[in-house]
């Protein structure tokens, strides 16, 4: 028995002397020290107040509570309380074998949630109210009060960015925070058609989303390339578009994506562009497109071009398809697409000839337009249609529509319409600078999302997040009242050179540039201030199981995959960690405590 | 009314063919046909010497899974010789995994059809234990009625050979089938490579193994290691352990002898040469953080910021020397290879100028302060280290920056620069720097007389939108002005991938199918240059690399038939292991460890 208890004791301090040991500072961590800023939030807070402070959690005891409001309302519970699982596994990191006792220290003991709006939204709206603060006081527990669950999912996020690592203990620093964001709109866009991303992808990428507080999935779903979406009442879409039968989203794919969403504030818009981009449609459902006459046109492969607008067949056709997707999609907007349409095909197309002239729509580009405009405002019309009150449907257009009613100097597109800006004129893209487009849409009274600048697609050599945050919506000639027509934007990841295989590394964390763009005050701008706290957030989001690429040489503590587990990433419900370390934890610990048991005695 | 039923017929067959037609893009999905141009299955990348389709019949084979056999043949050196053996045993068992992909349950039967039943492996002479520079890569593979034959001198070819046989088998219908084919093959170039960079980011020990494996995938066979730079000092050394434990960015961000020998052995296994980077004089920033008197003090007042208090490595002290002596001894004996890369790139001079030590060490040597002095001290400097490579016990041949050359040539006419040195070029005047461009530095340096490797052209760091492949592609490494036996100084080249915007969460997927292009261009004969050409089998080759567990990275708007983790399951990599493969006997052991002492105590318990 003496044995035994002197055997722990030698145990005991050759660990605390090997912990001491590894805690030396490395050279390189002076470096970092400058580069990584620890313990701070991403996108930077409207208002924050912090000391030095510092306060210790306990990961065994720290205790979650809500209020009598919170826990009542079912709408705000049902979103709330898994939150509070995801963050309690989120907001500790340090295995359980190199924590530090926190004895002794001054100890934060809880964080208390209040929602003191008491209801709650089901779903996530472009009005919702995302405002929290939060006060981590140098005594008691600490409080969060929002106005609703969108505002305490946010407030959960920035309590959990507070916590760093100091020498084997998680700690963070009185503060206060009062935050909320400058734009209603902050998106990404993932393209599921040029290359198909299963759905632990996407909600991989939702994870992140949560961990930038942005709140936009904007979903293209199907393109030219490819039709995954599997529609019940047309099945033939995905069973003759889609690239293969295993490359395809059931419905209860998509409702598994959208909850997972709303779990965590995040919206899910989806994008069934037409007319143009709908080369896969017609595999299934030749007659919705135009046959263009070969002799005017292209390669072979493009004998069938936009949809068919001369038919009543085709409005028919979309007023089912919509009736379907707004059944299954729960946000008021649906994205209608409208881009890149080549008038060329329609131009060839005699039936749609013998239309024009029906409808006194001249031979010309802009005739075409008036066409295209004639298609997108039934579309609208049947959008519209489908509203259940007291929501309403809406649709969000690509600029060529915007565009075209300029050209044909028709504006009947519905002024709730939303115009997503995306052309730019750079060396990858000849398009009108989005500073000359933004006043055009606002002026004529429109909404407007940008995402012009933000096509993380396009990729050059070295650190290029600093040009996504120096890009801002408001950056046009404008009046205010124009200016709050911009409600925000979207960084796209076209897919064309993506897949699973790099997605997620390519999309983050440059994306994050664009959240804190559209997220923190106008006057955040200087990204070498931001370095530091941009270094933090990737190795955060890393350390959390996304594989967010490097922005110039470092390391993180913890490094993607550094142990050499699998590089596994499991998206659950509470969170994103692995079973290997649980089961290797409780082998090891199971094994040390029948050692010390019957070895030793 | 002849002519009226003529037409009438004619009307009736193109409808039934276009019934026929219809009936036939129904079963199959839109896309195939698209895919079907874009993707040529059961091709070889890179693309072999010469191959043949056999003209009897019949034309194709299947395979059964459950009866297939790769066997040695056991009265060659495949199994009398212990090297050949234990090098092709391995392999056969990689490549009994590798082989067969289609899941179990989607298998359609083979019965009825002619199949091939086994491949013998023959290898003719006795083998190395590690490959070499001068290893014989080249091979025979016979797909015939008589069945499959694979024949090579070594164990090296065989390895390639194997992998060109796996590359052979192609999907039909739920069968693994292979065309009736005869192959013969051997590398264009003997120094095929990758360059990972573990300094700039730290790259943990399964990546690098990954991409150990898809370099096998691609017949590369050297895997440069720029270990160290500036940034950090991953190597943990056990003469030097400041080195890494001041040096690396924490303590586990480091590369233990265990950690290289496993590198080394999954490497040799695969044929791969590991050729060690340790970069001196210049980019030893991490070096200075344990051995801070090994660099020279550069005097803040004549230089640049505040960080760079130290440079270069201090050529004028005879402690250097001895320094970097014991080092390499250690490097030598842990790396197995002949070729050591000691760097030499990059040596800013203007420290070595604001240093009063290295200023009277210069006028003692009779170097003057001159840009060509500083050369003169360079030359010096890595005169004294290829000298001590050649100290090394076991035969050491170096490979140097190109800066190494330039400096020699105008410091002395290169008299100090050991002809057996291997120059690698890798400065271009593009965009992004200014250097001698490749083809005129090619031409020196084997007109001097010297082996060169290029790299030029193939620094996969940088990237740009869309498919950058081909450019890779048509880089040609004996494109430039010069005799025949200039071009055959040309030992190949590197795909270097510098790590200051990659690590494990990027890097396979950033490498292949890039490097691929290189690999391609480094292997097979000059005339193949057409990349449109070779795009169908670059499909092929990048959706194999991806089901065999390489995240490799898409090359414009497709798919996959097996999708990077299309299940949902985990996008994990286990890198493929045989039975005595280190890694899994570690974890072996210590399951059997775990195991016992439970045993042990449940026994004490119960007593």
């Amino acid at each position: 028995m003496k044995l035994s208890v002197f055997c722990l004791l030698v145990a005991l301090v050759c660990q605390r002397a090997f912990a001491d040991w590894v805690r030396q500072p490395f050279w390189y961590d002076d470096a970092r020290r400058d580069k990584v800023a620890k313990g701070t939030v991403w996108p930077q807070p409207r208002s924050i107040q912090t000391t030095q402070q510092s306060l210790s959690l306990n990961p065994d005891s720290f205790s979650f509570s809500t209020s009598d409001d919170a826990s009542s309302n079912a709408n705000c519970k049902d979103v709330l309380d898994p939150a509070i699982e995801r963050y309690r596994d989120l907001l500790f990191w340090i295995p359980a074998g190199e924590r530090v006792s926190v004895s002794g220290d001054r100890v934060l003991g809880g964080l208390r949630v209040t929602i003191s709006g008491g209801t709650c939204s089901e779903y996530p709206t472009l009005d919702s109210d995302e405002s929290y603060t939060l006060e981590v006081p140098a005594s008691g527990d600490a409080t969060l009060r929002a106005q609703t669950a969108w505002g305490a999912l946010r407030g959960l996020e920035t309590f959990s960015q507070l916590v760093y690592e100091v020498d084997g203990k998680h700690k963070l620093n009185v503060t206060t925070i009062s935050d909320e964001p400058r734009f209603r709109h902050r998106g990404v866009m993932l393209d599921t058609a040029r290359h198909f991303l299963n759905v632990p992808y996407i909600k991989q990428n939702l994870d992140a989303i949560a961990y930038n507080k942005m709140n936009v999935f904007h979903w293209h779903i199907v393109d030219d390339q490819s039709f995954p979406f599997q529609s019940a009442t047309y099945p033939d879409l995905s069973g003759k578009g889609a690239y293969t039968q295993d490359n395809v989203y059931t419905r209860q794919d998509v409702l598994d994506v959208i909850e997972y969403a709303r779990m965590r504030g995040i919206r899910v818009i989806p994008e069934f562009d037409s007319p143009g981009h709908m080369q896969s449609w017609g595999q299934g459902y030749p007659e919705l497109l135009t046959s263009c006459s070969p002799t005017n046109v292209q390669a072979d492969i493009y004998h069938l071009g936009p949809a068919n607008v001369a038919r009543n067949s085709t409005y028919d056709f979309m007023q089912n398809l919509f009736t379907e997707i707004r059944d299954i999609f729960a946000d008021d907007y649906l994205h209608l697409g409208g881009d890149e349409v080549h008038f060329q095909c329609w131009m060839s197309n005699a039936e749609i000839q013998d239309f024009m002239r029906q409808q006194g729509f001249p031979n010309t580009t802009q005739g075409f337009a008036q066409l295209e405009g004639y298609y997108i405002k039934r579309l609208l019309d049947i959008v519209e249609g489908l509203s259940v009150a007291p929501k309403r449907s809406r649709g969000i257009v690509w600029q060529e529509i915007f565009d075209n009613n300029i050209l044909s100097g028709d504006f009947t597109v519905d002024l709730d319409t939303i115009i997503h800006v995306w052309q730019w004129n750079n060396s990858n893209f000849q398009g009108i600078p989005y500073w000359d487009e933004l006043p055009l849409v606002t002026g004529a009274g429109y909404q407007a999302i940008l995402s012009s600048c933000w096509y993380l697609n396009f990729i050059s050599y070295g650190r290029d997040w600093p040009e996504y945050y120096a890009c801002d919506p408001h950056n046009f000639t404008g009046t205010p009242q124009q200016k709050q027509l911009v409600i925000g934007g979207e960084a796209p990841l076209w897919a064309e050179w993506v897949d699973a295989t790099n997605h997620v590394a390519r999309m983050w964390p440059r994306a994050s540039a664009v959240a804190e763009r559209l997220w923190s005050p106008q006057s955040v701008t200087d990204s070498a201030a931001a370095s530091p706290r941009m270094e933090e957030q990737r190795c955060r989001m890393v350390r959390r199981g996304i594989r967010a690429q490097p922005q110039g040489p470092s390391y993180c503590k913890y490094e993607w995959n550094l142990a050499g587990q699998a590089g596994n990433y499991v998206p659950t419900a509470s969170g994103a960690r692995g079973i290997t370390g649980y089961a290797q934890q409780l082998l090891l610990s199971l094994f040390s405590c029948l050692v010390l048991t019957f070895g030793l005695s | 009314m002849q002519q009226r039923t003529c037409l009438v017929a004619l009307l009736v067959v193109a409808l039934s063919l276009q019934a026929s037609l219809a009936e036939w893009s129904y079963q199959t999905s839109w896309f195939e046909k698209a895919r079907e141009d874009k993707v040529a299955r059961g091709t070889v990348w890179p693309k072999p010497l010469s191959a043949t389709t056999g003209t009897g019949t019949p034309a194709r084979f299947s395979l059964d899974p459950g009866k297939f056999k790769l066997v040695a043949d056991s009265s060659s050196a495949a199994g009398t010789d212990k090297e050949c053996k234990e090098i092709v045993d391995h392999a056969l068992s990689r490549y009994a995994d590798l082989l067969f992909w289609i899941p179990e349950d989607e298998r359609v039967s083979v019965s009825g059809d002619e199949t091939v039943d086994q491949l013998v492996v023959t290898v003719t002479s006795p083998c190395s234990r590690y490959p070499s520079r001068d290893m014989d890569e080249s091979y025979a593979i016979s797909v015939g009625y008589d069945g499959a034959t694979l024949r090579a001198p070594t164990a090296w070819g065989a390895l390639r050979g194997l992998e060109t046989f796996s590359q052979l088998l192609y999907e039909d219908n739920g069968k693994h089938v292979i065309d009736r084919v005869t192959i013969s093959d051997s590398p264009r170039f003997t120094h095929r490579g990758i360059m990972v960079d573990t300094a700039r980011h730290f790259i943990p020990l399964p990546y690098i193994l990954q991409n150990l494996d898809a370099m096998a995938y691609n017949k590369m066979n050297v895997f440069h290691w720029h270990m160290v730079d500036d940034q950090s000092f991953p190597f943990q050394s056990t003469t030097f352990p400041d080195l890494s434990g001041k040096g690396a960015y924490t303590r586990k961000h480091v590369y233990t002898h265990d950690d290289v020998s496993k590198v080394i052995e999954f490497a040799r296994l695969r044929g791969i040469r590991v050729i060690p980077e340790f970069d001196s004089p210049g980019h030893m920033m991490s070096w200075g953080q344990g051995h801070p008197d090994l660099l020279t003090r550069c005097s803040p007042t004549d230089f640049q910021p505040d960080i760079y208090y130290l440079g270069p490595a201090n050529p004028a002290r005879e402690e250097t020397y001895t320094f970097m002596q014991s080092l390499f001894q250690e490097i030598r004996e842990v790396f197995a290879d002949e070729c050591f890369h000691v760097g030499g790139d990059e040596v800013r001079f203007q420290c070595w100028m604001s240093n009063e030590e290295v200023q009277q060490f210069m006028r003692q040597e009779g170097f003057p302060n001159t840009t060509e002095g500083f050369a003169n001290l360079q030359g010096h400097y890595i005169k004294r280290i290829l000298d001590i490579l050649h100290q090394i016990p076991q035969r050491t041949r170096g490979i140097v920056w190109q800066e190494v050359f330039d400096t020699a040539s105008i410091a002395n006419d290169l008299t100090d620069l050991s002809l057996d040195t291997i120059v690698h070029v890798w400065e271009w005047n593009d965009t992004r720097f200014q250097g001698e461009p490749f083809k005129e530095e090619l031409a020196k340096v084997t007109r001097a007389g010297y082996n060169a490797i290029l790299s030029s052209c193939y620094y996969l760091n940088y990237i740009s939108y869309g498919r950058d492949w081909p450019q890779y592609y048509d880089c040609d490494p004996q494109d430039f002005q010069g005799t025949r036996q200039q071009k055959d100084l040309v030992l190949g080249g590197e795909a270097c991938l510098w790590g200051e915007w990659v690590d494990s969460t990027n890097f396979v997927p950033r490498m292949w199918p890039r490097a691929s292009a290189v690999a391609e261009r480094l292997w097979s004969p000059q005339s193949v240059t057409d990349s449109a050409a070779a795009s169908p089998r670059m499909e092929e080759h990048r959706c194999r690399m991806v089901r065999r567990g390489i995240p490799a990275q898409p090359q414009g708007p497709s798919y996959c038939k097996y999708e990077w983790n299309i299940q949902g399951d985990l996008p994990n990599y286990r890198p493929v292991i045989t039975s005595s493969g280190p890694r899994v006997a570690a974890a072996g052991l210590l399951h059997s460890v775990v195991l016992s002492v439970l045993v042990l105590a449940a026994a004490k318990l119960w007593a």
